[in-house]
């Protein structure tokens, strides 16, 4: 049952679902899931760049998440349109674009399917290596700017006021949500990446008595649903994005169940203590 | 932390902030424009206002929140500022204790965090999530996290907005114990004139541009003050501070030591025109505190 391309499926999941944790709390607070959708159907975009210039296809998909949500700053400063009309055009142009590159690129025959929702079969030792690395330094950089992001979501002004700084603040984040949907791509897909930042943090919520305790249970909620969802493909022959979204939102409908609230409180609480 | 223009910023060791000709532009319209003036350490500054007159901006301007589009502002290099804004609305979803609230911006240990509390008086709400508390405990637990951080300057946005009647002249009471005790600036903004006229050094009128300023007494009895605020018999002027005594031959004893035979507004001798001197209850006793309001002097109107 463990043939090696499922265990490392399972490792890359995991590794995506800790990063995503955290950040995805970041997502819930800060109101962005719609700007997180943008900037990973954005990464598209990238996929043809990618494949047009023959770069690598992490980079290029990180470069547009980056100047995608560069633009959108940019735009929303001029504020001529409402934040969210802004991202409805960007999000579904970009995708767009990607599509239309892609379909002009003749010469290359590219599963879209695995790009669009994810594939297990396509991770290799390298993207592991990419996972985990990119993992490692979005985790620590998370823990080195949590104060002032906690305190820029609560109040940028008040943040701003007693010296620090939420305009670098709010850009380190987003170069870090572009380095995380460029590396979560490959295994939930470009249209469901938002779904594994917000759908696991809104389920850490309801157990959570402070950011730091929600960050650390979404993120192994966010690992849970990973396996539960890959097992879920493996048996049932289903796509792997859509089959961990499906896992993540079993457990957050079971987070909203009443009578299993004090408990899994409990237990939740135990394991992030761990 | 020096903003622009160094050169035109007054730098002295102890004022702790200054605007100087400061202004700011959004949209084509100036929402405050030409504003000049310092805070001192242990100097409690009010703006008042009425609604739409840039006092917030103007707060905002002062801690470097915002940046003047025309003039400069100058605060003091390491200024620790402690900031209880107008607003903040906290999104239910991120879960906040007040004790973690109390940490927002920097680490504080638990006896600081504790006394600050009880100065408030919300010890009991130390582990209350932030999104149950009433808006008056809100108020409390944002005015103790300002003063846990032992800042150099409180800027207080309407701090007492919520609280209820008894707790608010407590409050404000702790606002100037705090002032006393630590000898920080205070730059107030707050509706509540009975407390403006008791525990403020200089007020600051504010309607896009600085109307008036000086004491409490002086800005009360000025005509610009009187226009916007109407003429309240109920503002009581608590301490009443003269900047000239009548001698008893009837010459005037000037807060700078010299003696006149009248008393002029305009003889250079007082530090604020537009003093009324006919007011009732005008204290011709000595020994009164003269010169202290150094803020006043000239700026009667604008």
């Amino acid at each position: 049952m463990f043939d090696d391309f499922f265990t490392r499926a399972l490792v890359a999941g995991i590794g995506v679902a800790l990063t995503a944790g955290p950040l995805g709390c970041f997502v819930v607070w800060r109101r962005m899931a719609y700007f997180g959708d943008t900037m990973a159907h954005s990464a598209l975009l990238g996929v043809a760049l990618s494949l047009f210039f023959q770069i690598n296809l992490l980079i290029a998909v990180f470069g547009v998440a980056v100047v995608v949500s560069l633009l959108l700053l940019a735009l929303q400063r001029r504020q001529s349109l409402s934040a969210d009309a802004l991202l409805g055009i960007l999000s579904h142009s970009a995708l767009a674009i990607g599509l239309v590159l892609v379909a002009f690129m003749t010469w290359v025959r590219i599963d879209l399917i695995a790009f669009l929702f994810g594939d297990i079969l396509a991770v290799t030792r390298t993207d592991i290596a990419l996972i985990w690395g990119g993992g490692v330094l979005v985790l620590a950089a998370l823990v080195w700017l949590w104060r002032p992001l906690i305190a820029s979501t609560v109040s940028e002004d008040v943040a701003e006021a007693e010296g620090m700084k939420p305009a670098r603040t709010r850009l380190l984040f987003m170069l870090l949500m572009a380095l995380v949907i460029a590396i979560a791509m490959k295994i939930v897909g470009i249209m469901l990446i938002t779904a594994l930042l917000i759908i696991p943090a809104a389920t850490a919520r309801r157990f959570s008595a402070s950011p730091e305790l929600m960050a650390v249970l979404a993120s192994l909620i966010g690992a849970l649903a990973v396996v539960g969802g890959l097992f879920g493909s493996l048996h049932y022959d289903t796509p792997s994005g859509p089959s961990i979204v499906v896992a993540a939102l079993l457990f957050f409908i079971l987070s909203l169940l009443p009578a299993a609230g004090k408990n899994t409180a409990e237990k939740a609480g135990n394991q992030g203590v761990r | 932390m020096l903003m622009s223009n160094r050169a035109r910023a007054p730098k002295i060791e102890s004022q702790l902030v200054s605007l100087a000709n400061a202004g700011i532009r959004r949209d084509g319209r100036w929402l405050v424009r030409g504003v000049d003036f310092s805070i001192r350490r242990g100097e409690v500054v009010t703006l008042i206002g009425p609604n739409g007159a840039g006092k917030s901006t103007t707060a905002k301007l002062a801690i470097g929140v915002l940046r003047p589009d025309e003039g400069s502002v100058a605060r003091l290099s390491g200024l620790r500022v402690g900031y209880v804004p107008q607003k903040l609305s906290i999104d239910w979803t991120m879960p906040l204790s007040v004790r973690r609230l109390m940490r927002l911006t920097g680490p504080l240990n638990d006896a600081d965090l504790l006394a600050a509390l009880a100065s408030t008086g919300i010890s009991h709400l130390i582990d209350a999530e932030v999104r149950y508390l009433s808006g008056g405990e809100f108020q409390r637990a944002l005015l103790a996290r300002a003063i846990a951080r032992k800042p150099d300057l409180m800027v207080l946005d309407e701090p007492v907005q919520g609280v209820d009647f008894a707790g608010e002249s407590a409050l404000y009471d702790l606002i100037r114990s705090i002032r006393n005790s630590t000898g920080c600036g205070i730059l107030m903004i707050s509706h509540d004139l009975h407390m403006v006229m008791a525990g403020t050094d200089t007020v600051i009128c504010l309607n896009g541009h600085v109307c008036c300023r000086g004491t409490p007494e002086v800005v009360s009895q000025s005509a610009d003050y009187l226009k916007l605020f109407g003429n309240s018999r109920s503002l009581a002027v608590y301490n009443h501070h003269h900047d000239h005594t009548h001698l008893p031959d009837g010459r005037v004893m000037h807060g700078d030591g010299s003696v006149t035979d009248h008393c002029h507004p305009d003889d250079g001798h007082h530090h604020h025109d537009g003093h009324d001197h006919g007011h009732s209850d005008h204290d011709h006793h000595g020994g009164h505190h003269h010169g202290d309001h150094a803020e006043a002097k000239g700026e009667g109107r604008v």
